[in-house]
């Protein structure tokens, strides 16, 4: 096939070519760009927990009065959920992976050192490791005599005696990397406030924090032993089998309720809720993306056919020609698609130029890595798809043209 | 002349319906997302306040200890306690008010409802007059008030009419946590959005129900919620175990009328945190921070950026469907350039072609237009029944809905311009002699 006649019939339609390059380009910029970030999205709402999800409820609860003895009410709560029929394990936690509203701390290595290392979650809770499912890679669990009252905690904070430190630590194995590169973690100290220090005990392979936005430091979490009484920012935890999840909820408001009925249930749910709301606006936009990359394509494949269908009409007696002179019906097919697959490039190589641009743009806005060059030829492949796609049919129809039409007038 | 162009304009599309549905239907679908996804843009980033919002201030000060300090470091986002209670004290401006969030429990008196939390606002008494909160019944409480720790509390209207029907309130007293208060105002459904004066619990769709003078909830240890940050041995507490003194977790706001007033005050907290640091309460040079409402809700992002994301997203997607409609429109426009070569030759000058084809392409984008707008009210609906923080908020406004319109008629015409110049340029008898 000769493609120096195609380009000189190009040449004639200067405008309109330029315009569907343009509309190509555009396309290929959007479909390159769209799809990144649709990928980008679908991984962060991979993002592991480090967690039995799928075993989890959750129940908040608050008094309606000032409690006696929070610590107590809190104790007796934990031993009426074990009763429950299906119950695993119960325990009490300040936060959960990807919970939203989040408890953090900054972590220094040394008691004097001018800057914080780092920012990291800090779960406050009990028989977190059993009732979270999480899995210990090296060192031990808390023991039973490594809990504090948090009061005490606070008090020895409060007037500066750094009594009862330094407490025992369980920390995420991407911290205990990163604190410490190719190092044993156990034993090593760490500050959270010049009086506050903490010696690790034990290290779990994965722990997501509660606002886990940036993937690099989405796994920084730290576990303390500490009785946080009961209270209006404390959840209980059980965990169950999958399909017991339901009617332990159920049963264990009950009993809560019955232990102490002067209280408000203010959240009763199953963990996969908190992990589906937290990752809801990634998941509209993802959608949008999708919808906008379809509209896209569909749209610019649309154009192609109306531009081609066009052509063909206004160059029939052309084609009548060409017919009458010997060519044959695929030759007609083929120099439509070839003219179209021209087009197209045209319009891709301006439009990964165009992709590169805008994703420059949105690294300056958003908090985005580089447009892999992988995403380059994804753009160009659906649209030399699309194009040949939109322009088969017109193409079909020139080729079935007769080559009497040549010796017709108009 | 229009009525026989308009006549022509109809004539030629219905000639070839599909390719006009194809046109009107691409400038459609690309108003409809650009105005939905601009839309919702516009509804979150208004002024909660407007007329007022230049008036009200949000002073930062800077008492952390020296430790990690770094030249041209914002100060806090909040204040601590005592900070707090300075400035509210030194009454320093014409209006202003130290306030939390909070949550409390609620005890209705009727059997038939069950206890239940509300979101709380723990504050001084200038907060209802400097950010224009409209009572329907009663009105705020006083400075002495304040001082006083009355157990005084304004409810919302919402509240009301779960707790007395919608009944005049005030007067009656409603237990909270084991407290009686009495009801002093109820406030005619202020929902402002952002919630501008604490963004720390959330920006958008939160609300407060109940408020209730600062320092008679922390006399009864009520519930704090929002956000702190700490620094030496500081901690941020738990529930009713306030943080610490080293904390900031209080919001301030001041009104100031005039710039000159605003100036004055700047130099006041200037001269305050010299003070403090004479003292020995604060260790680092005065860092001073004076933002109006609109600078502080632009400084601190409230806006999402998916939501900024989305409108370039639209808007490209906008480009796309019109460079197409162009192209569609030139090409149909030069396949008549016969008919349109019999005109110049039977004597209609070029701008007489130009008004033509422009009229046609002006009632494409007209049919786009309207059909955008009503994708647009399609889109809002699919918005508001996502799951967003903000979803119910994304409503077309009088102004939106005249944008929709200018922009319709503005994207078709610009469509139609060039293809519209492109072929009246065609010359009279040559396209006839090449037929």
């Amino acid at each position: 096939m000769d493609i120096l006649p195609i380009l000189a019939t190009l040449r004639r339609h200067k405008m309109i070519i330029w315009l569907l390059m343009l509309e190509i380009a555009l396309s290929c910029a959007i479909v390159c760009n769209g799809v990144f970030l649709i990928v980008q999205r679908m991984q962060h709402m991979e993002m592991p927990s480090g967690i039995a999800e799928h075993e989890l409820v959750q129940i908040q609860q608050a008094p309606i009065a000032p409690s006696t003895d929070r610590y107590a009410r809190a104790q007796e709560d934990m031993a009426a959920l074990r009763q429950i029929p299906g119950v695993q394990a119960v325990g009490m936690t300040n936060q959960l992976p990807f919970s939203g509203y989040s408890s953090n701390g900054g972590v220094m290595l040394s008691p004097t050192q001018p800057h914080r290392t780092l920012n990291a979650a800090t779960y406050f809770g009990e028989n977190l490791l059993p009732t979270l499912g999480l899995h210990l890679v090296s060192g031990r669990d808390f023991a039973s005599d490594d809990y504090v009252n948090a009061d005490a905690i606070l008090k020895s904070l409060a007037d500066g005696s750094g009594k009862g430190f330094p407490m025992p630590t369980i920390i995420s194995s991407t911290l205990a990397e990163r604190l410490w590169p190719q190092q044993n973690p156990l034993g090593k100290l760490i500050w959270l406030a010049p009086k506050a220090s903490f010696r690790v005990v034990g290290v779990v392979a994965t722990l997501a924090r509660a606002n886990a936005y940036d993937t690099a430091t989405a796994q920084y979490s730290m576990i303390f032993p500490l009785h946080m009484g009961a209270g209006k920012d404390q959840s209980y935890l059980i965990r169950t089998r999958p399909q017991d999840r339901q009617r332990v909820l159920t049963a264990a408001i009950a009993a809560l309720e019955q232990a102490d009925p002067a209280r408000v249930i203010t959240h009763a749910r199953r963990y996969d809720e908190i992990r589906s709301d937290y990752f809801k606006d990634d998941h509209a936009m993802a959608g949008m993306l999708v919808s906008v990359i379809v509209a896209v394509l569909l749209v610019t494949g649309l154009g192609i056919v109306g531009l081609a269908s066009f052509w063909v009409a206004q160059r029939r007696k052309q084609i009548g020609i060409r017919r009458a002179l010997g060519a044959t019906r695929a030759d007609i097919l083929r120099y439509f698609q070839t003219e179209n697959f021209l087009i197209v490039t045209f319009g891709i190589v301006v439009g990964m130029a165009m992709a590169y641009g805008i994703s420059l743009l949105l690294m300056m806005h958003y908090e985005l890595p580089h447009l892999p060059w992988l995403y380059l030829p994804i753009g160009a492949i659906a649209l030399w798809l699309i194009g040949q796609l939109a322009v088969l049919g017109p193409a079909l129809r020139a080729a079935a043209v007769p080559p009497v039409v040549a010796t017709r007038s108009v | 002349m229009f009525g026989y162009y308009l006549d022509l304009a109809l004539h030629s599309l219905k000639r070839n319906k599909v390719l006009t549905a194809l046109m009107v239907l691409a400038i459609a679908v690309g108003i409809g997302a650009s105005m939905t996804t601009l839309t919702v843009l516009h509804v979150l980033s208004g002024d909660p306040l407007p007329g007022k919002s230049g008036e009200l201030y949000y002073p930062q000060i800077d008492p952390q200890d020296a430790r990690g300090m770094m030249p041209g470091t914002m100060p806090p986002l909040q204040v601590t306690l005592i900070d707090g209670m300075n400035l509210l004290r030194a009454k320093r401006a014409d209006r202003q008010a130290l306030m939390t969030g909070g949550a409390v429990p609620i005890q209705p008196d009727s059997s038939s409802l069950d206890p239940f939390y509300v979101e709380a606002r723990y504050t001084s008494a200038d907060f209802f007059a400097m950010f224009d909160a409209p009572f329907l019944y009663g009105h705020g409480w006083t400075g002495a008030d304040d001082e006083a720790h009355a157990r005084d509390v304004v409810i919302t209207r919402k509240l009301d009419a779960k707790l007395f029907n919608g009944a005049d309130s005030v007067g009656r007293t409603l237990s909270i946590g084991g407290t009686t208060f009495r009801i002093v105002g109820v406030l005619d459904g202020w929902r402002p959005n952002p919630h501008f004066y604490d963004l720390t619990t959330g920006s958008y769709n939160y609300y407060d129900q109940v408020f209730i003078p600062l320092q008679t909830a922390l006399e009864l240890h009520y519930d704090h919620n929002g956000s702190n940050d700490c620094w030496g041995n500081g901690t941020g507490g738990a529930g009713g175990i306030y943080p610490s003194a080293t904390c900031v977790w209080l919001q301030y706001w001041v009104e100031l009328d005039t710039p000159a007033k605003a100036a004055a005050y700047k130099q006041f907290l200037v001269h305050y945190s010299e003070e403090q640091k004479a003292l020995g309460r604060f260790q680092r040079a005065p860092n001073v921070k004076l933002r109006n409402l609109m600078q502080w809700l632009d400084y601190n992002g409230v806006v999402p950026s998916d939501v900024r994301l989305q409108a370039w997203l639209a808007l490209g997607f906008l480009l796309v469907c019109l460079v197409n409609t162009v192209g569609l429109m030139l090409a149909k426009f030069l396949r008549r350039s016969g008919e349109l070569s019999v005109r110049r030759a039977l004597g209609a000058s070029k701008r007489a072609l130009f008004a033509q084809l422009l009229t046609e392409s002006g009632v494409v984008g007209l049919a786009g237009g309207i059909g955008g707008l009503l994708l647009a009210l399609l889109g809002l609906w699919l918005v508001r029944h996502r799951s967003s923080d903000y979803a119910a908020l994304a409503h077309l406004d009088p102004a939106m809905l005249l944008a929709t319109f200018a922009l319709a008629i503005g994207a078709s015409l610009l469509a139609g311009i060039l293809p519209a110049w492109r072929a009246s340029k065609v010359a009279p008898a040559l396209q006839l002699k090449s037929n």
